[in-house]
């Protein structure tokens, strides 16, 4: 790494809006990430999480707002070698051995790794003779991983970087991601794995909407949500007064079954025995990270919608 | 970092690219020894025929050759590659100087290729008179670089091929490439001269008449098509950059 490249500041993203036509993509998202975390962006399709990454690329430009990578503007750090990408989209360059295609980016960067080391730590090693038209999907996210990381970049974005990847490739590929991580790099991936932002990440950011609804460690996003959910068989719940007990943030019903999704399960629990002392075959859950994943996403859609019904 | 990589991968990936490079060279020779060998006495447009003929299919084959980088082009666009290139520091500038570069080398092969042929069937020149043809055809050869760049950035990969293809038969057609011209006065013949086709093709009779290249009416002719096509391809490259 050449000294003045040491990152400074981490990346920093402030008030950023992005709109495709009608389509608001990103809304006014802010978000700062420190030098050495790995953050996982996480979201359902189309919540934003391309273009945010794209905008950080340089590759988009926003419509309002700044993004400052180590302390510079992200064409900027791009031009520096201080950014390494792997877009969701794009095959290697043809008429070249996936070597060469190492090789020729490796040039590209004022201090790469060595061509070796990176094959080797992306497992591309393998069939680095091989011509890049003739590799298998697992195989070219290898490749593209590898010219993600052979300009030994100190930020390293990932967008979607194991989709269409069967169960042993994504093994690898985090395997080799946390050898990166290992190293100080700042990694951001963006994902709608959920298993993968609990795995892999120091922090995971919800996005829905084009804005970040959670952010924080894995416990801490699954907090901001449901803390649990109670289940138990009620026929002929009244599900108003259900939704009305304390500590209760929604109440569902299948069948005979009632699903109550709570911010405060102890609670909900005293008041719902109290309240409906018929209620039996009762289970109480911690979150998952997928509750609140839903609860969150979703819970954001009602809002959104609501707010642009008041803005009409 | 240094961009000589760059230059020479790009240089060989055209050389992989054999189907296309061996059509480019192939295709004006077999045209050339097909029409030129029956005729090699025959006089044409007041020079020799073979001398003729052999300048206008060096000028077909150069032509394919520097449209290649917009094909190029198209294709990187299509294969997601120029997005990649775009988060690396290798500046767009030098991508693009690395592919005329690749253009040319495969341009100089076709012209002594078509030189050799044209000597065989009795074309014969001075040192200099061969040196002057290939600076005047290099030179006129600029408005197709660019052509081809503008075509790369604006169209999808799998229509650009018979365009290209189609816009440089045009060019040969008008410029009296095939051995024969549309017109010899009149208004056809006015927008045959306001083609920078037409003035490569006379570069061998120019060079053998020793009137020190061409007259000003074709310097005029390629630096206008040039000047015209270069801030259209930098207008092509940004709404290629913008789409992205």
């Amino acid at each position: 790494m050449i000294p003045d490249a040491a990152p400074k500041g981490g990346i920093v993203l402030a008030r950023l809006s992005k709109s495709y036509g009608p389509v608001q993509a990103v809304r006014s998202l802010d978000l700062t990430i420190a030098p050495g975390e790995t953050v996982a962006l996480l979201g359902p399709n189309g919540a934003g999480k391309t273009t945010t990454i794209d905008m950080v690329l340089g590759l988009t430009r926003p419509d309002h707002g700044t993004i400052s990578v180590f302390g510079i503007p992200p064409a900027k750090a791009v031009q520096a070698g201080w950014i390494g990408g792997m877009l969701q989209t794009g095959a290697p360059l043809d008429h070249l051995r996936v070597r060469e295609l190492i090789a020729l980016t490796a040039s590209y960067y004022p201090a790469p790794l060595g061509v070796d080391e990176v094959l080797r730590l992306t497992g591309a090693d393998a069939f680095a003779g091989q011509w890049t038209t003739k590799l298998s999907g697992g195989q070219a996210q290898r490749v593209r991983f590898a010219a993600a990381l052979v300009g030994d970049p100190d930020l390293v974005l990932l967008d979607e970087p194991t989709a269409g990847i069967d169960v042993e490739g994504r093994r690898n590929f985090w395997q080799s991601m946390r050898d990166i991580a290992g190293r100080g790099k700042t990694v951001v991936f963006a994902t709608h794995y959920l298993e993968e932002a609990d795995a892999y990440a120091d922090r995971i950011v919800l996005i829905a909407k084009g804005q970040v609804v959670a952010d924080g460690p894995a416990t801490e996003v699954k907090a901001q949500a449901a803390s649990g959910t109670i289940r138990g068989t009620l026929p002929d719940a009244d599900m108003a007064a259900l939704r009305a007990l304390p500590g209760v943030l929604a109440a569902d019903r299948h069948g005979d079954s009632v699903i109550l999704s709570c911010s405060d399960a102890d609670t909900a629990l005293r008041a719902l025995l109290a309240a409906f002392p018929a209620i039996h075959d009762i289970e109480v859950r911690g979150g998952s990270l997928e509750e609140a994943f839903m609860e969150l996403t979703a819970d954001h859609d009602d809002t959104a919608t609501e707010a642009m019904e008041i803005a009409r | 970092m240094s961009s000589a990589t760059h230059f020479r991968f790009e240089v060989l990936r055209t050389l992989r690219n054999r189907v296309f490079y061996g059509v480019t060279l192939a295709l004006p020779l077999v045209l050339f020894f097909g029409v030129a060998s029956g005729q090699r006495h025959a006089t044409f447009n007041g020079t020799s025929f073979p001398l003729y003929f052999m300048t206008a299919m060096a000028v077909y084959g150069s032509m394919f050759a520097v449209v290649g980088p917009g094909a190029r082009i198209a294709r990187d666009i299509a294969l997601g590659w120029t997005r990649q290139l775009r988060i690396t520091p290798l500046r767009a500038r030098t991508d693009l100087a690395a592919k005329v570069v690749s253009a040319y080398l495969l341009a100089v092969p076709t012209l002594v290729l078509l030189y050799l042929a044209g000597a065989s069937l009795g074309v014969r020149l001075a040192a200099s008179q061969w040196l002057e043809l290939t600076g005047l055809i290099l030179v006129g050869l600029v408005p197709f670089v660019v052509l081809g760049f503008v075509l790369g950035y604006l169209m999808p990969v799998d229509a650009l091929t018979p365009v290209l293809g189609g816009i440089v038969v045009l060019f040969s057609l008008f410029g009296g490439v095939y051995g024969f011209e549309l017109a010899k006065s009149g208004p056809l013949f006015d927008v045959m001269k306001a083609l920078p086709s037409y003035w490569l093709v006379q570069a061998g009779k120019t060079v053998v008449a020793g009137s020190g290249g061409w007259p000003a009416e074709a310097w005029i002719v390629i630096a206008l098509w040039s000047a015209i096509l270069v801030p259209v391809a930098t207008l092509a490259y940004r709404r290629n950059s913008a789409r992205a």
